[in-house]
């Protein structure tokens, strides 16, 4: 006879679990890797290789030798931080960096402060921008987008600036004249990049998987891609031979990776609605003011590392409306 | 039909499982001796006045309440008084029983009709429907067995303006409401009346899940018939979700109103009274039958043959499961109640009682895996509240021991629904530990309130 | 350049000299008078500010000790369970005699042998929370449920759980006996009773007040409450707490004839030598406790149990 299980109530439990959880985001991810593939050929796939398995092995690492606690290492999370790490990287850029980039986020951005679920900041956002900081040259040489069917696999890498990079260099009118301003290609990827961030429409099929499989909601991206829109376009009316038109700054650059797949990182965003919605607005007016004024052609790397900074507060001053408690009116 | 209500916050919807929903009713025959224990209502056990070789009549008084939150307990069956002693309830505590050899032939106690004839005539005043209900030992019947006339005395100074009847039965599995509404429908909605009398108001809203609806139609159809007789009783379905038989969340359903944080339903006029009970008070009102039976649901989705029986009390949980076709292989979770508020069961031979709506017998992939992984701070559980709380946060400082945080965090709100935890990615125990937490507080506060 | 170096020099030597001066005179005027004592008395107390006074930490036990030694001259009512208090009344100049040395006993022996479980607890490990909702794993409703909450209570690490029992273990080194897992436990299976002369002590193992038939339904080593030991007891030590027999420590002379008689073992004697091989050697139970209490000298005791047996002096481990 089997023993009966005591536990108290309740006894049925949703299907759900973090590891299908982390698993949906990866599989979201799945279009845009192959988009990137297609345009940065060998360079994307060894460097996306190669990240994921660093950022898994550092994990086992160090849960199997400093922390000598459970191993989780197939939770997915590691090898999400590693896809997304990769993503956010030139594709050219070379192999021991992004190990580096690696253990940086597992190993301070995540594992530093007790693992999953414990991390103030978006470990791969940690890791993008430790190598950012430490590696400016190979982090801002970014390759062009040259489809495999016309140079093939293993192609070298052409590289060229985006159109972030122009932006800031030269202004509006040139980059009207170099002829990138085509927004097919910008929304199909065919540009040069990060080489996950390149392909809107990619992007977006995942984003909608992720919608409707309700592992993201889509408060905190709406919010974000709203607040650049409209910031952008007040800008483009008030002076449009400086700032180019709205539409271009959402697809541009890693704005809708990072709306998508890590503002919604759900361990590090707020997790009320109205919390959702002040963090994207806040992610969206940091991008915006470092891409239009700051150093850097882009922003949103720094916008959501310095929200999740602010995540514990909006936390604290959105918390949901308790039922039966009537608000103390200020009068 | 109403249009469709529902709460407002949270909630969630768990696989609804009303196995035995077609299955009527069945009496189910009653064993050589019955164990019927004292303390079958929240609150004081009963105190026993027969002893041992006493002959007891079916509906006899054999435990009368101690103290205000109490209720008194009958004997379910004609027989002699083999011993008063203890017996293992479903937790694995002994507690006071009375233990009867029963006589093959049910002799009823003075007074009680034992008819099947709708009696429709109330005769009684509201103070004598609620001495009634009191003597009849009548509780809240959806589990929680909180003593009916305490609910129906309104206190001074309040007014009632309805009675809201829970029919919702959100509870996944359990159908023994359902069936009672189809089956006894024209007694059930004179019960509504009786309680309509007894707290004097003139409006009853039947509060029912939309999943139901046959029953809704079923009691639409019958107060159309007979609109004079039931005049002022109303249906209204509401949306599946659970919980939306927690009483704060279906009087937010059916009125609108919301129950003020850490006071009592009759602040917004509402009286809330389970289907069951209901049934149990047109019984006692009009035949003056003591609450010693009723329904069962024995169900599980690798149960046999699940189904509704009539129970009496003090039948062991046992026999249920035999009827049901034996306790299936590989069953791992044994509940009594519905799978989210019911408790676990340690021996299966427990006595029925009046808070025991059902007999859930569960395998290992029914009740999901529970592996518990680190929050990852979705906030589901958060989304999840009924009651707007922040779960995840609760259950961090109960675990921490520091209850000024919880009290400042309202833990006394939360109606232990389990919304929480049946939606957590990480499978964290939340509403074990916010129980706890709840406890705690709760006697910290009971404690400064009596200095 | 060296004008820079110079300027910056003056302006924070300058600025670090006057709020110095300003420091000092603050600290002058906010000085609060204490008497040097408190400290002294604070040094000797643990420091682990368990509660077991009854004060709300240690250094307000050492404050109260001063003042009422000051006062009314003596320390009466004042004790810290976990030192020794005669050292404290040594400072304060006055002459007080130790208290009688204390440790928490855990009276359940319902380890995975001897009380098999039944059923499996999933959920939080709270000892407080699963005495709600069950009886235990093994079914007896009073006896321990391994959870550890006391484990978590200690302030001491002086608590822990056998993982091979299930069953908290007391660390007799570390224990100050400050009761706060005494407290905690809710089910009260835990009590605080004098260690006894020589370390050696003997109490009954069960808190089980069940009758005999369903204690032995789950546990082979409950008090059944047979009363054999009540009988023995040759100093009337032993008394009736409705079917559990329970040994008073005041009456107590640690005789140990009523763990021969007890025909379940549930009776402990902790620290007494092992049964010399002329003694009763057909005794079918003979001295449960001994051999368990302490592992190390069970161990060790193959030369001269007694000797081994007694190193551990009361005085030794509560001053440490």
């Amino acid at each position: 006879m089997n023993k009966y299980t005591i536990s108290g109530s309740p006894h049925v439990h949703s299907s759900e679990n973090t590891q299908k959880i982390m698993y949906r985001v990866l599989l979201a991810l799945v279009p845009a890797l192959l988009v990137a593939i297609y345009y940065f050929g060998w360079y994307a796939l060894r460097l996306t290789l190669v990240s994921v398995a660093a950022c898994m092995l550092t994990e086992w690492l160090i849960q199997k030798f400093l922390i000598k606690g459970p191993l989780t290492i197939n939770d997915g999370s590691a090898a999400l931080t590693g896809l997304l790490l990769a993503f956010n990287v030139p594709a050219n850029l070379p192999i021991w960096m992004v190990i580096v980039g690696s253990i940086i986020a597992i190993g301070v951005g995540k594992m530093a402060f007790g693992g999953l679920g414990k991390n103030p900041f978006n470990p791969a956002l940690v890791g993008r921008v430790f190598m950012l900081v430490s590696f400016p040259t190979a982090m801002t040489t970014w390759p062009q987008a040259q489809p495999i069917f016309e140079k093939g696999f293993f192609a070298d890498a052409v590289t060229g600036p985006t159109p972030l990079g122009i932006l800031k260099e030269a202004g509006v009118g040139s980059l009207a004249e170099a002829g990138d301003m085509q927004f097919l290609d910008m929304i199909l990827g065919n540009r040069g990049g990060a080489f996950g961030e390149v392909c809107a429409i990619a992007l977006l099929i995942g984003a909608i998987y992720l919608l409707c499989r309700k592992v993201i909601d889509i408060w905190t991206p709406l919010s974000i891609l709203l607040t650049v829109f409209v910031f952008t376009g007040i800008c483009y009316l008030v002076d449009p031979t400086q700032y180019i038109a709205p539409l271009y700054h959402l697809v541009y650059g890693g704005l809708i990776l990072g709306a998508f797949f890590m503002a919604t990182d759900m361990v590090t965003s707020p997790m009320t609605i109205r919390g959702k919605i002040l963090f994207g607005f806040g992610i969206g007016v940091i991008t915006v003011v470092i891409r239009l004024w700051g150093a850097y052609p882009e922003g949103v790397s720094f916008a959501i590392l310095i929200m999740n900074a602010l995540t514990p507060l909006i936390n604290k001053a959105f918390k949901p409306q308790v039922f039966g408690v009537v608000k103390p009116s200020k009068k | 039909m109403n249009p469709i209500k529902t709460f407002s916050k949270g909630g969630v919807h768990p696989e609804e499982n009303k196995l035995s929903a077609n299955q009527p009713i069945q009496d189910f025959p009653m064993p050589k001796q019955i164990i019927v224990p004292l303390g079958q209502c929240l609150g004081a056990p009963a105190e026993c006045i027969v002893k041992k070789g006493d002959r007891v009549l079916t509906g006899q008084l054999i435990g009368t309440a101690k103290g205000f939150v109490s209720a008194n307990v009958h004997s379910p069956a004609t027989g002699t008084v083999a011993k008063v002693d203890v017996v293992m309830d479903h937790t694995g505590y002994y507690k006071p029983a009375v233990f009867i050899d029963r006589e093959d032939q049910d002799e009823w106690a003075e007074g009680i009709i034992n008819t099947d004839e709708l009696l429709t005539d109330i005769k009684l005043d509201s103070k004598q429907i609620i001495d009634k209900v009191k003597e009849c030992g009548i509780v809240g019947m959806g589990g929680a067995t909180f003593p009916t006339h305490v609910k129906l005395m309104v206190p001074e100074g309040k007014k009632a303006e309805y009675i809201i009847i829970n029919a919702a039965e959100c509870e996944p599995y359990l159908t023994c409401d359902f069936r009672l509404l189809l089956e006894k429908t024209q007694e059930f909605l004179i019960g509504v009346k009786i309680l309509m009398k007894a707290v004097n108001v003139d409006k009853g809203i039947i509060g029912i899940e939309a999943n139901k609806m046959e029953a809704i139609e079923l009691l639409d159809k019958t107060i159309n018939e007979h609109r004079d007789l039931y005049k002022g009783i109303e249906v209204q379905p509401l949306k599946t979700k659970y919980p939306q038989g927690g009483e704060k969340q279906l009087i937010k359903a059916v009125t609108g109103r919301e129950v003020p944080s850490g006071k009592l339903p009759i602040e917004t006029g509402c009286v809330v009274v389970n289907v069951a009970s209901t049934y149990a008070i047109y019984e006692a009102v009009q035949k003056n039958k003591p609450l010693i039976e009723r329904i069962v649901t024995v169900t599980g989705k690798s149960v046999k043959k699940p189904g509704n029986f009539r129970v009496r009390f003090g039948t062991p949980a046992d026999l249920l499961i035999e009827a049901a076709g034996g306790l299936p292989e590989g069953i791992t979770d044994v509940i009594n109640g519905g799978p989210m508020m019911g408790k676990s069961v340690s021996v299966t031979n427990f006595p029925c009682i009046k808070g025991t709506s059902g007999i859930l017998l569960m395998t290992i992939d029914e009740a999901q895996d529970r592996r518990v992984t680190n929050c990852i701070r979705c906030g589901r559980c958060a989304m999840a509240c009924p009651m707007g709380l922040q779960p995840f946060l609760l259950h961090k400082i109960a675990k921490h021991n520091d209850f000024d945080e919880t009290e400042k965090n309202h833990i006394m709100d939360c109606i232990e629904c389990g919304s929480c935890e049946f939606t957590c990615p990480a499978n964290i125990p939340l509403l074990d530990y916010i129980r706890y937490g709840k406890a705690k507080t709760g006697a910290i506060i009971r404690a400064r309130n009596q200095k | 350049m060296s004008n820079t170096l110079l300027i910056s020099l003056a302006v924070l030597g300058i600025l670090g000299g006057v709020l110095a001066v300003i420091l000092y005179f603050v600290a002058q005027k906010f000085k609060v008078e204490e008497s040097p004592m408190i400290d002294e008395v604070e040094a000797l107390l643990p420091g682990a500010n368990c509660g077991g006074c009854g004060f709300a930490g240690c250094r307000a036990l050492a404050e109260a000790c001063v003042k009422q030694a000051a006062e009314k001259g003596n320390l009466d009512g004042l004790a810290c369970p976990g030192s020794d208090m005669s050292k404290v009344g040594k400072i304060l100049g006055l002459v007080t005699a130790a208290a009688e040395p204390k440790i928490a006993v855990v009276r359940c022996n319902g380890s995975c042998k001897n009380s098999p479980s039944k059923v499996h607890y999933e959920g939080a490990d709270i000892c407080a929370f699963a005495n709600t909702l069950y009886a235990g794993e093994g079914g007896c409703s009073k006896g321990c449920l391994g959870l550890g909450d006391c484990v978590k209570a200690c302030k001491f690490d002086a608590i822990h759980i056998d993982t091979e029992t299930g069953l908290p273990v007391v660390d007799p080194d570390k224990c100050t006996s400050c009761g706060i897992c005494a407290k905690t436990c809710p089910r009260g299976i835990i009590e605080i009773r004098p260690r006894g002369k020589k370390d050696r002590r003997v109490y009954v193992c069960c808190v089980n007040t069940d009758k005999g038939a369903l204690v032995m339904k789950n546990c082979t080593v409950g008090c059944i409450g047979c009363q054999k030991c009540l009988k023995e007891c040759p100093f009337e030590a032993i008394e009736m707490r409705g079917n559990l027999a329970y040994i008073d420590p005041a009456k107590c002379k640690a005789c140990g004839k009523c763990v021969k008689v007890c025909p379940r073992g549930s009776i402990h004697a902790i620290n007494f030598p092992a049964p010399k091989p002329e003694g009763p050697i057909n005794d079918p139970k003979p001295l449960q406790g001994a051999e368990k209490a302490k592992p190390v000298p069970a161990v060790e005791t193959t030369a001269n149990p007694v000797e081994v047996k007694t190193e551990v002096q009361p005085e030794n481990t509560v001053t440490a």
